[in-house]
């Protein structure tokens, strides 16, 4: 199983970040609004310029390609982008996708010729997880992942990324502004201060 | 036969309708007044100045005046191309990836229409090479302006959709390819679609010019074909090469988009 080993992270004049999300761990990460929350998924994806060492299981980030590292570890951004007409041309392969993922999120099979122009914004986010999940990542960076979802689609969505990085053994980094959905889906957390500092929030509902 | 040569009255008869738009522009608040007095001030010492510059050309014919004007035309082509981009690749970068698009398309198409096409004696002879390389330089110019400015102005709005698609493992080729087409096309759109209507609806300016200079129709439209071909080729090539190289500056060796290369026309550094 895959640990996430990040050591001396440093972008844009933040850090150095080291941390450690052991393979089928899921870590929080709380913190204000532009506390760099975001950033900081951004330059574990290779997005960002970036210093520092990140390591997923036996794979260094700078021994691989930047699209192969992506691909590794699954970013899913608190705003999904789409470039095409319909859903289904935004995968490689609609067809590999199983049913229980798309009923999962509430879809079924005809979902591949929705316009993507007609979705709403909770649609579209369900279907970017579906989307990320196909990629096969071996990690989840998720930066809010439920922010645009009702209580019942967000409790569906919890479920199936806690259950994809169980299957995997993935290490998870799941950011949210929901202390109560943080304490569901995961038993230990970060923040980010303002000042861009990253301290260890304890167990949650642990009062350290 | 001669051309009739144009007197200072002729000219100013003819800026007279300026001044009666520039009136008009003023009454409609169009606040033009000032770019069209400008720009006409421009074109008139700008062109008087070439002419004096193209009659000692003319009178000694030597390569090393012949690569000194192609320079100062492809400086300022650069800056021009620089100018007309909303968002432009900072500092000297952005200056060679255009300038240098230019070069490579404008001057290598113009060398080979020189030598193998026109094969005039000496091949840089100025009254062939310098109307040439100018209508050359000033096409490839608008084309690869307006693709440079295309690519980067669409990379600017759709940032969020070109990191999408690197975030699921796509490579800067795969994540910017429609863009990067989009771009080259709108360089080359012009060139074809004035290519498509020549004759029909417009007379190119050089064939009008050189019928109005006395040559025959027939001379004047092989030239036209020939200057038609060589535009097109160089506004093609050059749009490519130009967008080839914002690609290059605009993602690094990990294929992350970097809109931080970028600066806005209007302040020199982003803080």
């Amino acid at each position: 199983m895959p640990n996430l080993e990040i050591s001396n992270l440093c972008f844009q004049h933040r850090g150095p970040y080291a941390f450690r999300i052991a393979g089928g761990e899921c870590v929080g990460l709380a913190g204000a609004s532009g506390a760099g929350k975001s950033l900081l998924l951004r330059a574990l994806a290779d997005l960002d310029p970036r210093t520092g060492v990140m390591q997923l299981g036996d794979v260094n980030a700078d021994t691989v390609t930047g699209p192969q590292w992506r691909r590794l570890v699954g970013l899913l951004p608190a705003e999904s982008g789409w470039w095409l007409d319909r859903v289904g041309e935004h995968f490689a392969d609609f067809a590999a996708i199983d049913e229980q993922t798309l009923a999962a999120v509430g879809f079924d099979r005809s979902v591949q010729d929705w316009q993507v122009s007609r979705l709403s914004t909770g649609e579209r986010q369900r279907l970017a997880i579906v989307r990320l999940l196909a990629n096969g990542p071996q990690c989840l960076l998720l930066d809010e992942p439920t922010a645009s979802l009702d209580h019942d689609a967000a409790a569906r969505v919890e479920n199936l990324l806690l259950r994809y990085g169980a299957d995997r053994q993935a290490p998870m980094l799941w950011v949210s502004h929901d202390p109560a959905q943080l304490e569901r889906v995961s038993r230990r957390g970060l923040r980010m201060e303002s000042a861009g500092l990253l301290v260890d929030a304890g167990g949650a509902g642990d009062a350290r | 036969m001669h051309v009739k040569p144009l007197t200072p009255a002729d000219l100013a008869l003819a800026a007279s309708l300026l001044v009666l738009l520039g009136l008009l522009s003023w009454r409609l608040r169009l606040g033009l007044a000032k770019n069209l007095a400008i720009a006409a001030a421009r074109t008139t010492v700008q062109l008087l100045l070439i002419g004096h510059i193209l009659r000692l050309l003319f009178a000694h014919v030597h390569i090393v005046y012949m690569a000194l004007i192609s320079l100062v035309m492809l400086i300022a082509a650069g800056r021009e191309v620089m100018a007309r981009q909303q968002r432009r690749v900072s500092g000297l970068q952005g200056w060679l990836i255009g300038s240098g698009a230019m070069f490579l398309s404008s001057f290598t198409v113009t060398f080979l229409a020189l030598t193998v096409v026109i094969g005039n004696e000496p091949w840089y002879a100025p009254q062939y090479a310098i109307p040439l390389l100018g209508m050359l330089l000033g096409n490839t110019m608008s084309g690869v302006a307006v693709a440079m400015d295309r690519m980067t102005e669409t990379l600017w709005r759709e940032r969020r959709v070109v990191e999408q698609r690197l975030l699921l493992g796509q490579t800067a080729a795969e994540a910017v390819g429609e863009i990067r087409r989009q771009a080259i096309r709108s360089g080359m759109t012009p060139i074809i679609n004035s290519m498509a209507t020549a004759g029909l609806v417009s007379l190119p300016g050089m064939m009008t010019g050189q019928i109005l200079g006395g040559s025959s129709p027939m001379d004047a439209v092989q030239y036209q074909i020939l200057i038609m071909f060589l535009i097109c080729a160089g506004t093609g090539f050059g749009a490519i090469a130009a967008i080839r190289g914002v690609e290059r500056r605009l993602f690094d060796g990990r294929h992350r988009l970097r809109l931080d290369a970028l600066q806005t026309a209007d302040e020199e550094q982003r803080p």
